[in-house]
């Protein structure tokens, strides 16, 4: 049985189809990749598997359970969570503040919570700046603020929402090292990302998506030779010159 | 119940409802292009009843001519208050513009009271108590005047809003803070401006209410709420909005009295605001968000 | 903390000797002080921690003392029972409009609009209602003796007072190191982040306003049986919840001292200026001064005073850890 099941899933905004008829499945302890141009529906897709939208029609399957309708509260205490694109931390609140609300989540006492949250923490390389206010972070460390926050709620999945965007490559490089950690450690991830060397280097298999269709799945290297995924970010006048 | 008496509370509700819109305008107009509550709207009612009250005692012009005075003063106090105080609160978080615009609310309010004094005054015009008949039912005169001149002023505000280049790009500023930018007009003294136009319309209105009722510090607490629960009705920065939710509380209030004691009539615009916000928080006529 | 902790208590004997030595007159002064500060935490609870913007804690002030006060009068129940009832009608109530309020997702200006509408509907109500007193207001009855909750001279009062101040306080520290007080701040924060989390956004804002308004309820009843008369202008109005957040807001949102320095700060400046410029035929420069003062806080410490001694008092106590 997969971890994620999406079957038929539509989201439309007044006339506009953001996600349509988009299906595709994610088993436990997977990586994989969502792709596609700007305005592809990408994000509302994670707004609609979360529960931040509602979906028009179609199934949304984790673990076994139809979380169609849930709110995104409860989504996460399912065991899935996701990041923001724009990184929301709480910003008058220090890094450890940060993390331990997220920590809560499943920790039965505040103490436990506390412990959660220093391991977490170290593990995301922050430990320096536990006491700092998240508003003093670099944007970096707001990156790693807020996968440290979703790992705190101890999710089997992990949706992340252009965790990469804007950071120099050392830093996306420590961050695909961590990731693989995460991931190793049983955690599932499903990603939406633009930076190509970060998406290859974890994902084995990519869903792109176009238009809110899911045009194309595969592995990442046979995906970027596609016909439409190539007319689909450079328009087909590129893609025919190219064949 | 009597037909005549609810033809008769519809048409004073309707009249006392054109001042309303004009306060609302003034409201609206400055939510819709900087996203703040002028929680002062009700002291600045007072400022401009008491300057035509002023004007009145000392040279005997009568409220509906000395609007345009209390409308000009208006500006200039609305232009200063936003200059000094609500351009620097812009990009602060909603709780704390709310506080500031308290604390606006709360100088002039009882810089009105210090200037003016505590009492009530009720001013006599030479038609304070005429009227005229139309068919059964009876119109007070201040109140038809008041009336006519609020849709007038308005008219001249929507006209003003819609040819003048600074009109054209408040419009574009409440459309758009961005866009306004890019157009590269003066934003801050678009917004200057902008909540000048809105203190002036209730500036204005303050004028045309001073021959209906007393004229005290406190005359303009229960409009601001009026006025909030207008807002709210027509959709928040909409200005037709404003006009047309304006006649409406103006009659529902009216007629309203017809089951409950006068004193109680804001219960029923509270009742309509509070049911707005809840069913259709954009308001009648807010399209977008 | 240790220090912050022992500051407390010395503060604290101080204040429990300090009728010792002053007049009954500063003693009515320090009772306002310590009721304005509890005041000003229990609204502190919802919008300074937790987000949402009340205008209008007036209405549970108004309940809390009106139900004290009629339970006491037309059955004799003693208002240290009748406190809780109507901080529990309080409650309701609270939890009513933000039942209406964040089940339909009002937020900023939308939400405020509905405390002040809410707040409205309470005092014109209570206006109209015979048995409250209609327009001449509720006399309470003085009948001095401890469980009437009436009593001669300030000292009891005093006490009284400053009882609720420290109850506000532990209340409010013990929130601050629990579950719901990390969600509250964390919905001030953001809500969609803190939802995303697992943060039930509607569940704990309820508990927010229900744990609000009862205890500003509580205070209500001690309003009552301390001025006793109640009249809907003077304990419902707009400009009565007004007076509850300035001081928080003054002193620091969202900080548990910070209605107390607010408190201490402006209660004593209100009452000098009311009672001098009054003399002086300055009846409303006070409320001048106060709005000035609001603005100026806005403008230039939008983190309340508080936030600035802690800036000042950091490098004398180093970096605090995590508390």
């Amino acid at each position: 049985m997969p971890l994620l099941e999406l079957k038929g899933v539509n989201k439309s905004f007044g006339g506009l189809k953001a996600v349509s008829q988009v299906s595709f499945e994610l088993n436990g302890g997977e990586i994989l990749g969502i792709i596609g141009p700007n305005g592809a529906g990408k994000t509302t897709l994670f707004n609609v598997i979360t529960g931040f939208l509602k979906v028009d029609s179609g199934e949304v399957w984790f673990n076994g359970e139809n979380i169609v309708g849930f709110k995104p509260h409860q989504v996460c205490q399912k065991g899935m969570v996701r990041t923001f694109q724009l990184v929301k931390p709480f910003v008058e609140l220090t890094v450890f503040e940060n993390v331990v609300v997220a920590a809560l989540n499943r920790a039965k006492t505040i103490k436990e919570a506390r412990e959660k949250t220093i391991r977490t923490i170290d593990l995301v390389g922050l430990k320096e700046k536990t006491n700092t206010l998240s508003s003093g972070l670099t944007l970096g460390h707001r990156k790693r603020l807020e996968l440290a926050r979703a790992l705190a709620t101890e999710p089997k999945l992990l949706l992340l929402d252009e965790v990469m965007a804007g950071l120099t490559p050392t830093e996306v490089d420590e961050l695909i090292r961590l990731l693989r950690e995460v991931n190793h450690r049983g955690v599932t991830i499903l990603l939406i990302e633009h930076v190509m060397r970060g998406l290859m280097a974890l994902s084995k298999r990519v869903v792109v998506l176009n238009y809110g269709q899911k045009i194309a799945e595969g592995v990442p290297g046979e995906v970027v030779k596609d016909r439409q995924v190539i007319e689909a970010y450079l328009g087909e006048e590129f893609a025919s010159d190219q064949s | 119940m009597d037909l005549n008496l609810i033809l008769q509370l519809t048409t004073s509700g309707f009249l006392l409802g054109g001042v309303y819109s004009l306060i609302a305008l003034g409201l609206s107009l400055i939510f819709g292009v900087m996203k703040v509550i002028n929680f002062a709207h009700g002291a600045m009612l007072v400022w401009g009843m008491y300057i035509a009250f002023t004007l009145m005692n000392w040279t005997g012009i009568d409220p509906f001519f000395s609007f345009a005075v209390s409308a000009a003063c208006l500006f200039v106090l609305g232009y200063i208050v936003q200059r000094t105080v609500v351009n620097r609160i812009m990009t602060f978080h909603e709780s704390m513009q709310v506080i500031a615009m308290v604390g606006v609310m709360m100088v002039l309010e009882n810089m009105a009271q210090l200037i003016w004094g505590p009492d009530p005054h009720s001013p006599h015009t030479k038609y304070s108590l005429s009227t005229v008949w139309l068919g059964s039912v009876m119109i007070d005169i201040p109140r038809l005047l008041a009336f006519i001149l609020a849709i007038l002023i308005a008219a001249a505000v929507f006209v003003f809003l819609k040819y003048t280049d600074i009109g054209k790009s408040i419009r574009a500023s409440a459309d758009n803070r961005i866009g306004a930018l890019i157009v590269g007009a003066n934003v801050n003294k678009v917004y200057a401006v902008c909540f000048g136009v809105g203190a002036a319309c209730v500036g204005a209105a303050g004028s045309l209410l001073v021959p209906l009722m007393p004229v005290s510090p406190h005359t303009g607490f229960p409009f601001k709420l009026t006025s909030f629960a207008i807002v709210i009705l027509g959709g928040m920065g909409s200005l037709p909005g404003a006009m047309i939710g304006g006649l409406m509380i103006g009659v529902a209030e009216s007629l309203g009295t017809v089951f409950i004691p006068s004193s109680l009539k804001q219960v029923i615009s509270f009742g309509i605001m509070v049911l707005i916000l809840l069913l259709r928080p954009k308001g009648l006529f807010g399209g977008k968000g | 903390m240790k220090i912050i902790y022992s500051f407390l208590s010395i503060l604290l004997l101080i204040l429990l000797l300090l009728p010792n030595f002053v007049s009954d007159y500063i003693l009515g002064i320090f009772v306002l002080i310590f009721f304005y500060a509890y005041m000003g935490q229990s609204w502190n609870v919802l919008t300074g921690y937790a987000g949402p913007i009340s205008l209008g804690h007036s209405l549970y002030l108004g309940i809390g003392a009106y139900i004290s006060t009629k339970l006491a009068m037309s059955f004799g129940v003693t208002p240290w029972i009748g406190m809780w009832v109507g901080g529990l009608g309080a409650a309701l109530v609270g939890l009513a409009i933000g039942f209406l309020g964040f089940r339909f997702g009002l937020k900023g200006v939308y939400f405020v609009l509905l405390t002040i509408a809410f707040g409205e509907i309470g005092r014109l109500t209570v206006l109209h209602l015979k048995p409250l007193g209609h327009m001449m207001g509720l006399f309470v009855d003085f009948k001095p003796g401890f469980v009437n909750f009436h009593f001669r001279g300030n000292l009891p009062y005093y006490y009284i007072a400053l009882g609720f101040v420290v109850f506000s306080l532990i209340v409010v520290r013990a929130l601050e190191v629990s579950k719901w007080g990390r969600y509250f701040v964390a919905l001030r924060e953001d809500e969609d982040a803190a939802e995303s989390l697992g943060v039930n956004v509607f569940k704990y804002k309820m508990i927010a306003i229900g744990i609000s308004s009862f205890m500003t309820a509580l205070g209500g009843t001690f309003y009552a049986n301390y001025i006793f008369y109640l009249h809907p202008t003077s304990v419902m109005s707009m400009w009565v919840s007004i007076e509850i957040i300035m001081r928080p807001i003054i002193g620091g949102l969202g900080t548990p001292f910070g209605p107390l320095i607010g408190s201490f700060l402006l209660t004593p400046l209100s009452e000098i200026a009311r009672s001098y410029f009054t003399k002086a035929g300055l009846e409303g420069i006070h409320i001048v001064i106060y709005g000035l003062l609001l603005i100026a806080a806005v403008l230039f410490f939008p983190g309340g005073i508080f936030a600035f001694i802690k800036k000042i008092v950091k490098p004398i106590l180093g970096e605090s850890k995590e508390i």
